[in-house]
């Protein structure tokens, strides 16, 4: 087990963290300032990575694609928003489950009818396409290493927007007492359609720039969303710096027991047992890192309500 | 109107019996939706048209196939089954794609007596001592796949093999079965969990332990996921891949393209097969879907050819189901892949060819046929098998 291999396991769990942040920090505004339980953000992911796909294979250009389909997937939610999730604010998380969760069923098989239900081809940019050297012995892909500038881009930007930006104060006044907000003169019709959209590009520069190294596939969404999930409740809702934490927690923690807990248990056990245990223990360590963060902090890591 | 609907009722059972039937039905039951829904979808194409080619018949009869999506849950699929044997009385049961669906469902069919006809699944648990007398398979035994692309292992002289598969019972029996065949040393074996979408932390491992090549069975979108990220990982230039043929069919390389150009993938077809059979059902296929037909494809309409060819052979006395299931083990069934034969326990007795990803006269990535892996290969498990 080199220094080198650490590093490499510690850049793929960075990389994976930042990938579920994308996904994560949509759903968190979301669920954290209009408190709605969108199941179907999901959807949008995938809406965002088949755009992305057929705008690639429009246009020839990976940027201009990329643009297109954030667009089109903010478009795509916000008319979700005015025409359905608004009238869902009011309702309990009950109701919010069912008519989200029904809209992922409607989204997949509409999906289906326009591509087909073959998974589409979407690769990576061909400047992009294999590993460089970062250092001796160290060759990485370049995609991933763009997917960890890309998180890192829009961490800090939404970072900016949120911390610095008027709308930012607004957002997190909604965030953190929605009636006084309200009371405060704050137009929250407009706000929530605007942060709804914003969620929805997020989705969609998520699948967009997973769709590359994943299956662009209906259903994709519902794989990733349990991650997402966890990732927001270990951070804490409505959060968007519990959101980056709890990603790249997740992520590092998630590939580095895959890596080398198999290795590790096989060190001490008989094979039999560690070639079961390693994977299985590998396997639930995000979900156990969840049950803990909850044991001391039910309410997340960096909770947005006082 | 319904008293009529009635007496016709009345009157078919009365009539039915020991007479030759006058039309047949069949009951497919198959995954046609969610994310694992393609594969089901190619079957009931290639199922639908091997009826639609015979002029809506099947074995000279007018034949009506029912459909039903089992949404890859077991107790769906049980359900479907069982509606099928007990209220619609079909006489061919067929469809199911997923091991999983196939356990909890076909037993339905068995204690009926109504014959399946396996399209796809081929678990070891009914390929063994729980073998039934009404399951006959058009497709393969689980393991033969990953046998041949063992033997391919073995026969390119392969020192280290690196192996991959989800942690669940298929995933364990993949790799039993690759290894059943491949004599050199396994340089590890790991076991990422299922439906896992990023491999990195397993790529970086594999190219530390610098293997000769890496075997790996990722079912379903896994497949695509796990080549899309080992060619970006730049591992295709120095360790080679072997896949089983479903990872690298058709629908995978259309979602992944050229990136798999060149890849090896042992199979039971590839729809380059020089057969009259083959040509036909690759041509009429692109006509009337518009792609290229992949093994599930191949599968479906191999088990309408199945169960057309058995009901020629009892002269449409399907009522008789021991002598429908003589007919569908005891012939030579047309194929798609050739001549082969059915064991005991009624999987196929058949050969695996290796196929490697090139491009047609078109331009498209297709798999092409460039040897034999195994000719006539059984699998392990029929000598456990108590049926002659």
């Amino acid at each position: 087990m080199s220094g080198i291999l650490i590093l490499e396991q510690t850049l793929n769990g960075l990389q994976f963290g930042l990938m579920l942040f994308l996904l994560a920090a949509g759903l968190t505004l979301v669920f954290g300032i209009m408190d709605m339980i969108n199941l179907a953000h999901g959807s949008l992911y995938m809406v965002g990575a088949y755009l992305m796909a057929t705008f690639v294979q429009a246009t020839g250009s990976f940027v201009l694609a990329l643009a297109l389909a954030v667009a089109g997937t903010a478009v795509i939610g916000m008319l979700l928003e005015v025409s359905l999730f608004r009238r869902l604010y009011q309702r309990d998380h009950l109701t919010q489950v069912l008519a989200t969760f029904a809209v992922i069923l409607i989204a997949n098989e509409l999906v289906r009818l326009v591509f087909g239900s073959q998974p589409v081809l979407l690769n990576t940019p061909a400047a992009l396409s294999g590993p460089v050297d970062l250092l001796p012995g160290l060759a990485y892909s370049s995609y991933r290493l763009l997917i960890i500038a890309v998180g890192l881009a829009v961490a800090l930007l939404l970072y900016l927007l949120v911390a610095k930006t008027r709308t930012g104060m607004l957002v997190r006044a909604g965030a953190s007492n929605r009636e006084m907000a309200t009371a405060m003169g704050v137009n929250i019709r407009t706000l929530f359609t605007f942060v709804f959209g914003v969620g929805a590009g997020l989705c969609a520069i998520a699948g967009a720039m997973l769709g590359p190294i994943l299956a662009v596939q209906v259903g994709m969404g519902e794989s990733i969303l349990i991650l997402a999930f966890v990732v927001i409740v270990i951070g804490g809702i409505g959060s968007i710096r519990g959101a980056l934490v709890g990603a790249l927690l997740v992520g590092i923690v998630d590939t580095i027991g895959r890596a080398f807990l198999p290795a590790l248990f096989r060190e001490f056990l008989p094979p039999a047992y560690a070639s079961n245990l390693g994977p299985a223990v590998a396997s639930i360590l995000i979900y156990v890192l969840m049950a803990a963060v909850l044991f001391w902090k039910p309410q997340g890591l960096f909770p947005a309500r006082g | 109107m319904r008293k009529k609907v009635i007496a016709l009722v009345v009157l078919a059972l009365v009539a039915g019996g020991a007479s030759a039937a006058d039309r047949i039905k069949v009951g497919f039951v198959s995954t046609l939706s969610g994310p694992q829904g393609a594969p089901g979808i190619d079957a009931r194409d290639g199922f639908l048209l091997a009826v639609k080619l015979a002029g809506g018949k099947l074995g000279d009869l007018p034949a009506e196939v029912l459909v039903t999506d089992d949404q890859f849950n077991p107790e769906a699929g049980k359900q479907a089954v069982d509606r099928y044997v007990k209220r619609d009385r079909v006489d061919f049961v067929t469809g199911i794609i997923y091991s999983n669906v196939l356990l909890a469902a076909a037993p339905s069919a068995f204690e009926a007596k109504v014959p399946y006809v396996s399209s796809n699944a081929g678990p070891s648990q009914i390929a063994g001592s729980g073998c039934n007398a009404y399951f006959v398979s058009a497709a393969w035994q689980n393991d033969g796949y990953h046998e041949a692309s063992g033997q391919y292992a073995t026969s390119k002289g392969f020192k280290s093999v690196y192996l991959l598969a989800p942690n669940y019972p298929a995933g364990k029996d993949a790799l039993a079965g690759f290894k059943r065949f491949y004599t050199g040393k396994v340089a590890d074996e790991v076991y990422p969990r299922l439906g896992q979408l990023d491999f990195a932390a397993e790529l970086a491992q594999v190219r530390a332990a610098k293997p000769e090549a890496v075997y790996a069975f990722m079912p379903g979108g896994m497949g695509i996921n796990f080549v899309k990220q080992y060619v970006a990982a730049g591992l295709s230039k120095d360790v080679q891949l072997i896949l089983p043929g479903f990872s690298a069919d058709e629908d995978t390389i259309k979602a992944v393209g050229e990136p798999m150009l060149g890849l090896f993938n042992p199979a039971h077809w590839a729809p380059d097969f020089d057969n009259a059979e083959s040509k036909r059902f690759v041509a009429a296929f692109e006509k009337e879907y518009g792609r290229i037909p992949s093994i599930y494809a191949a599968q479906g309409y191999d088990a309408a050819l199945m169960i057309d060819g058995a009901i020629r052979a009892v002269k449409g006395r399907v009522e008789d189901r021991d002598a429908a299931m003589r007919a569908l083990k005891g012939g030579k069934p047309r194929s798609v892949r050739g001549d082969y034969k059915i064991n005991n326990n009624g999987f196929p007795i058949q050969s695996y060819y290796l196929r490697v990803i090139g491009k047609d006269g078109q331009g498209r990535l297709i798999n092409k046929t460039i040897g034999t892996v195994f000719a006539n290969h059984a699998d392990a498990y029929a000598k456990e098998c108590k049926l002659k």
